[in-house]
């Protein structure tokens, strides 16, 4: 989804937008996928009704988003050679990342996995930027077969960023040689540090995914 | 110039819009988006004599025109809310604020309110029995008049400033529960707190919410605080506050109309973070549209035929 308007308040990859949808009473938290000066590329599953509805939206239709939610990613650690590491649904937000790091003259490896050939997307995107791209499919029907972490035992890489779901953090977790960042999902409220719906404990306190994440450093986490 | 003015046991508000507890944390987070000055004042963070993480996530279930949360009182103690939360609110935050306070037991509730009752920025107490108590079997406080007036006059043995207490919907005979705490010295009554609700997931098969329940708000219950607002006020001498899935100015009319003294703004402000400022400024419109001059003289008319 392309939108246009005010992007002044969407700093940071990895923060999230959270958009209000006809009929629904909760907004949608989703991931930037990228941003320009007047616009911003969302890139979401369709996986429950509210996904439907954005999927069914038209061009030059309206939304009432709140924008430059989170705290993102933290891009001064990244070291010289950072591995981004994507799986499914948490591939997007790595792609502005990716952008970035590589404008700050980085040499960024991406590791992408999904479960099988046809839910691959961005590969391309990530390789036009200069990234060198390696898919993983659990299934093998594409790319290496088996998980990110087993396309990432070979791989040499000063610093890492994650965007995925739980078991696959747990796997990096255990996989990883360096330090990291992790960007999580939880199902919120308010999305902007209000009504504590989303909190974590973590080995610094207590955390609200939306206002103090969605991005955690791999130290911090209770794993 | 319509006046919005209301009174609240001797406390002057600019305007009876009130962010509710646990939808507006300390108000920092409101704070960054717009100057929160412009509020009648808002009610904190339900505070517990120590501090709590709450609830298992996941803690929120969309419903059709609402929502259900189980957070479990997530707050940093009494403590903390003192040292930390209530002076930094000073930098953003000029008026006296509610403070609200939760309890697992009486003493709890009482050392709570005690400690807090010496914060010049609090104008009064609002004393959340929703939760359960631990001595008496884990039935919450508000369900029961004997416990509901236990709570108050415990508390309003160790503090200064007034007393409200905030009831639970989930009972049979709300005017009951209202009229107890008003005997045992409560100076107002603030309700109503949310509803018992769940969600199942079709898919896991499973409810949504991590602690299977949690409160249900929004705007679908609206017509349930307009009738226990109605009931309450009714019962009882001491003021009300109104509360429950008001979004809009003509809601805080509805509420004060029932008997409100002041209404309280909840879930609303998770969806819209702006809605309190936009319903403090439609209030004059909307209030001469309805030839009302002065707020405060509408409270209760719906009682009178």
């Amino acid at each position: 989804m392309e939108l246009q308007g005010d992007t002044s308040a969407v700093t940071t990859p990895g923060q999230f937008v959270n958009l209000r949808l006809e009929g629904r009473f909760l907004r949608r938290p989703i991931s930037v996928c990228d941003r320009t000066d007047t616009g911003l590329t969302l890139i979401y599953k369709t996986v429950g009704d509210g996904t439907r509805q954005m999927s069914r939206m038209l061009p030059g239709q309206e939304l009432d988003l709140l924008t430059g939610l989170g705290n993102g990613y933290d891009l001064s650690e990244s070291g010289e050679e950072p591995l981004l590491i994507g799986g499914g649904a948490g591939v997007p937000p790595l792609y502005w990342l990716c952008r970035e790091l590589i404008r700050q003259g980085k040499t960024v490896q991406v590791i992408l996995g999904f479960n099988t050939a046809e839910e691959v997307f961005l590969e391309e995107e990530f390789r036009s930027l200069g990234a060198k791209v390696r898919v993983m499919t659990a299934d093998g029907s594409y790319g290496g077969q088996g998980f990110v972490t087993d396309g990432m035992k070979d791989l040499s890489y000063s610093y890492f960023y994650a965007c995925g779901p739980m078991p696959m953090f747990r796997a990096v977790n255990q996989t990883a040689r360096t330090g990291g960042q992790l960007s999580f999902e939880e199902r919120m409220g308010c999305g902007f540090g209000a009504c504590m719906g989303c909190s974590c404990k973590t080995l610094t306190g207590s955390k609200r995914i939306c206002k103090d994440g969605p991005v955690l450093r791999r130290e911090e986490i209770l794993w | 110039m319509v006046d919005t003015k209301v009174t609240l046991s001797g406390w002057e508000l600019d305007n009876p819009v009130i962010p509710a507890s646990g939808t507006f944390g300390f108000g920092k987070e409101f704070a960054e988006l717009y100057d929160i000055n412009c509020l009648g004042t808002f009610s904190f963070k339900g505070t517990t004599l120590r501090p709590r993480f709450g609830n298992p996530t996941p803690r929120i279930a969309e419903c059709t025109a609402g929502m259900i949360n189980s957070v479990g009182l997530q707050n940093p103690g009494v403590d903390e809310v003192l040292r930390v939360q209530l002076p930094e609110m000073k930098q953003y935050f000029h008026k006296k604020v509610i403070a609200n306070v939760s309890g697992f037991s009486v003493e709890e509730y009482a050392q709570t309110c005690r400690k807090l009752d010496e914060c010049g920025q609090i104008g009064l107490f609002e004393v959340n029995v929703s939760c359960p108590n631990v001595h008496g079997g884990g039935i919450s406080f508000g369900t029961s008049p004997e416990a509901a007036a236990q709570v108050t006059a415990a508390v309003k043995k160790v503090t200064t400033k007034p007393v409200y207490i905030k009831l639970t919907p989930n009972v049979t005979d709300i005017a009951s529960i209202a009229k107890a705490c008003e005997d045992a010295g409560a100076d107002g009554i603030s309700l109503i707190n949310t509803l018992l609700g769940m969600r199942i997931d079709l898919k896991t098969r499973q409810p949504v919410i991590a602690n299977r329940m949690g409160g249900f708000s929004g705007p679908a219950v609206f017509p349930v605080a307009v009738r226990m607002v109605y009931q309450v006020s009714e019962a009882v001498k001491i003021p009300v506050m109104g509360m429950g899935g008001v979004s809009s100015a003509e809601d805080v009319i509805e509420l004060m109309l029932a008997g409100a003294s002041a209404v309280q703004v909840g879930a609303a402000n998770l969806v819209n973070p702006y809605v309190c400022r936009e319903i403090i400024e439609e209030l004059p419109a909307v209030m001469e549209r309805y030839g009302i001059e002065r707020l405060r003289d509408i409270i209760g008319a719906a009682h009178k035929e």
